[in-house]
């Protein structure tokens, strides 16, 4: 169990994992996630669903180096584990009914927004892609997404490639251009998926955003990823992982998401010694 | 002729200086000579009023005079009868409302240690004992049980040993449920229940961790599909609660489960743990049960300087065991009693952005008890004007769980009441639904390890003649 099949690195920083895991793969379904273990030591990590094949019972992740444990997966190779893969979790993103939609992603948000826009061209809905990097060699999953959208806008902070600047400036041009939305679909860094629906708001366009906020066992039991919406306390890993844009409190979530900045500075600096000791 | 000696053998424990600051066991067990002496003390009553406040009715007078005796691994035997899990329950039970409230030797002096007694015994016996666990020919019927805490484990040991084919679903990566990821290793050392579960690994229960029943397979699926003629839902009270007050999204608001998950579950007070925790060296712990003590006494040997206990009853309403609270004020825990929590107060206008929103201090309000409600407690209620300040840069709020709603969401025709707990019968565990039975905090709300592994043995009963009485037709 819980075997890479497949590792490819997407860009320098971006990589895909392929994990044998037949339970998770049985029931994945876009906008839902799982929780690994990289070792017995291991924090538990919630990581949103990429990718998955039900018959080969495999599901994709693609992870970041963002910190210690990120650092540790990017160095499992294929063949090797990981110590546990607990899903699928979490709510699926719910597509239905949808006949125009704008998927919005970014930096490795693109990477859960993927399968959001895939399953609704396969269901035939019309799908606008705003996905946005902080530069060219950090763009991922481009091709695949151009085949999944009927309109892909791909911006970069720095104008190295696509558009020059922020994707709601993207987004904003789409609309202003007459094209209406059932609803927009957004995922990124908080700060991104709070400006989203400040400007979605202003337009009055249904949008929904997947928070990824720290979790312990993801499964409602410790409430650590709790947030508030619409003035009520919610528990990311039960009620959602995604909410209406419009009622999230994005400053306490984004505040929320700093608890361990200093812990987590310190065990990836630590982790980076240790490599460059191995190194040498 | 019994010891009259109306003073209990004292228990050996760790210093309360040295061990407020480690995760060691608190209590260190009885020697042979203690436990015999201990043991004298019992009057072997013909009305063996202990047997009857044990909630799973371990011959008590028996197994004591067996020990009395020296033969120690003889009174093991007469506590397997009835409880599975002995060491477990000799150091988590509440003894002093259960078997030893009602000890005679309890009307004039201590009552007999029976707890104690039977944490020596099952310890003597892991110790010396020869193991007798023989995998049983297995049947041809399939049984589910969803859990791996006390109600399933239970469970799936007594099917076990009746021959049934038993799998165990659970969630997290290591089984257990509230023995791993809530009751700390001071109280409950974690080799001890995994040595319990190595025990069920023997009657040859599979136990596949890492699966979440209603979200990676559902109840249904596990009778429609996969060939189980019966499920057992012990699930537990996993939810918790908060109060509702403000402040409480601040950085540094625990639930209780939180904090001790991070610390027991993955052993984030360990250096080799990349699981991160907080520090902190002010705390708050809200609430006045066993899980309050265990939050509390675990900030301390996290190194706080200062953790305060805020309950809103008084000393004698505490739902907590006894010497859980006697332990808490020796490490050095403070109480204060008829006190609530109004607001959490949070750190704020600090140029560095990453430095605000954190706790930095709780308002409370004094309480005083007025009439008594329908639990027959008395009821607290605000005492105007009496608001002040404490420091604090954590708050745990150990306010109880409820059920997790994920089964019942995902289980078709599956009763649940308005707390969202499964309705099931007291006696076998039955659900609504033909074939699935529960037991436990998932049906009783937040209760205790003993009460929960008689479910659990109550429900194995109920499995078994459904099963050889051909229910499922």
């Amino acid at each position: 169990m819980y075997e890479i099949l497949k590792r490819e690195e997407l860009n320098s920083s971006s990589t895909r994992f392929r994990f044998y895991a037949p339970y998770v793969a049985g029931k994945a379904q876009p906008g839902q996630f799982v929780i690994l273990r990289v070792d017995e030591n291991g924090e538990r990590v919630p990581f949103t669903i990429a990718g998955y094949d039900r018959e080969a019972g495999t599901v994709d992740v693609i992870v970041q180096i963002v910190g210690a444990t990120t650092m540790k997966l990017n160095r499992l190779r294929e063949g090797d584990r990981l110590a546990s893969l607990t899903g699928p979790l979490g709510n699926p993103t719910r597509l239905d009914g949808l006949s125009k939609a704008a998927v919005v992603g970014g930096g490795l948000g693109c990477a859960i927004a993927l399968p959001i826009a895939q399953e609704l061209h396969r269901r035939g809905c019309c799908v606008h892609s705003v996905v946005g990097f902080r530069t060219k060699d950090l763009i991922i999953l481009e091709k695949e997404f151009a085949e999944a959208s009927d309109l892909l806008t791909v911006m970069t902070d720095d104008g190295s490639s696509g558009r020059g600047g922020l994707v709601t400036a993207g987004l904003e041009e789409l609309i202003l251009a007459g094209n209406t939305y059932d609803e927009v679909i957004c995922i990124g860094p908080p700060l991104m998926m709070k400006f989203v629906c400040l400007l979605t708001k202003k337009y009055g366009i249904k949008t929904t955003v997947s928070m990824n906020s720290i979790m312990v066992d993801g499964t409602g039991m410790c409430g650590c990823c709790r947030l508030t919406v619409g003035g009520e306390t919610k528990f990311a890993c039960v009620d959602g992982p995604d909410f209406d844009g419009h009622l999230v409190d994005f400053d306490e979530a984004i505040s929320r998401g700093n608890i361990y900045g200093e812990f987590e500075r310190h065990a990836y600096d630590e982790a980076c010694n240790l490599l460059k000791k191995e190194v040498e | 002729m019994a010891d009259m000696n109306p003073v209990r053998t004292p228990m050996p424990s760790q210093d309360p200086d040295i061990r407020r600051r480690n995760f060691d066991e608190v209590t260190l067990g009885y020697t042979e000579e203690m436990a015999v002496a201990e043991a004298k003390r019992c009057l072997n009553c013909r009305h063996r009023p202990c047997t009857g406040g044990c909630p799973v009715g371990i011959r008590i007078p028996d197994f004591i005079a067996k020990v009395a005796e020296g033969e120690f691994e003889e009174a093991y035997h007469i506590i397997h009868e009835d409880s599975s899990l002995p060491a477990v329950c000799g150091r988590v039970c509440p003894q002093e409302r259960q078997c030893e409230k009602y000890c005679v030797r309890g009307m004039k002096g201590d009552s007999v240690g029976i707890g104690r007694l039977e944490r020596f015994v099952a310890d003597w016996h892991v110790a010396h004992g020869s193991e007798s666990v023989k995998k049983q020919p297995v049947n041809a019927h399939k049984v589910a049980v969803v859990g791996a805490g006390p109600s399933g484990l239970t469970c799936a040991g007594d099917l076990a040993k009746k021959g049934y084919d038993v799998t165990v679903f659970e969630a997290l990566h290591v089984p257990g449920g509230v023995l791993v990821y809530g009751i700390p290793e001071f109280r409950l050392p974690k080799a001890i229940v995994a040595r319990e579960v190595d025990t069920l690994r023997a009657l040859g229960v599979r136990i596949e961790t890492n699966v979440v029943v209603g979200r990676s397979i559902t109840i249904d699926e596990l009778l429609e599909e996969e060939g189980f003629e019966a499920v057992f839902i012990g699930t537990g009270a996993g939810l918790p609660s908060f109060m509702k007050i403000p402040g409480e999204s601040l950085k540094g608001v625990f639930s209780a489960n939180e904090f001790l998950t991070r610390v027991n579950l993955m052993k984030a007070y360990r250096e080799d743990s990349d699981t991160p925790i907080l520090r902190p060296s002010r705390v708050a712990v809200v609430g006045g049960g066993n899980v309050a003590m265990d939050a509390a006494r675990s900030a301390m040997r996290l190194g706080a300087g200062r953790v305060t206990v805020l309950y809103r009853r008084g000393e004698e309403e505490m739902p907590a065991r006894k010497e859980e609270i006697e332990h808490a004020k020796e490490e050095g825990v403070e109480f204060m009693f008829l006190t609530a929590p109004t607001q959490i107060l949070g750190t704020e206008g600090n140029e560095d952005r990453s430095k605000n929103g954190f706790v930095r201090g709780v308002r409370c309000i004094r309480m005083e008890l007025g009439e008594s409600d329908a639990s027959g407690r008395r009821r607290p209620k605000e005492i105007p004007g009496s608001e002040f300040e404490l420091e604090a840069d954590a708050v745990i709020m150990a306010l109880g769980t409820s059920p997790n709603p994920l089964i019942s969401r995902t289980t078709h025709d599956l009763e649940t009441d308005r707390r969202g707990c499964i309705v099931a019968d007291p006696e076998t565990g039955e659900t609504s639904r033909p074939g699935v039975f529960a037991g436990g905090d998932t049906v009783t709300g937040a209760a205790t390890v003993i009460l929960a592994m008689g479910a659990g043995k109550k429900a194995a009963a109920a499995i078994d003649r459904y099963i050889t009485e051909g229910g499922k037709g």
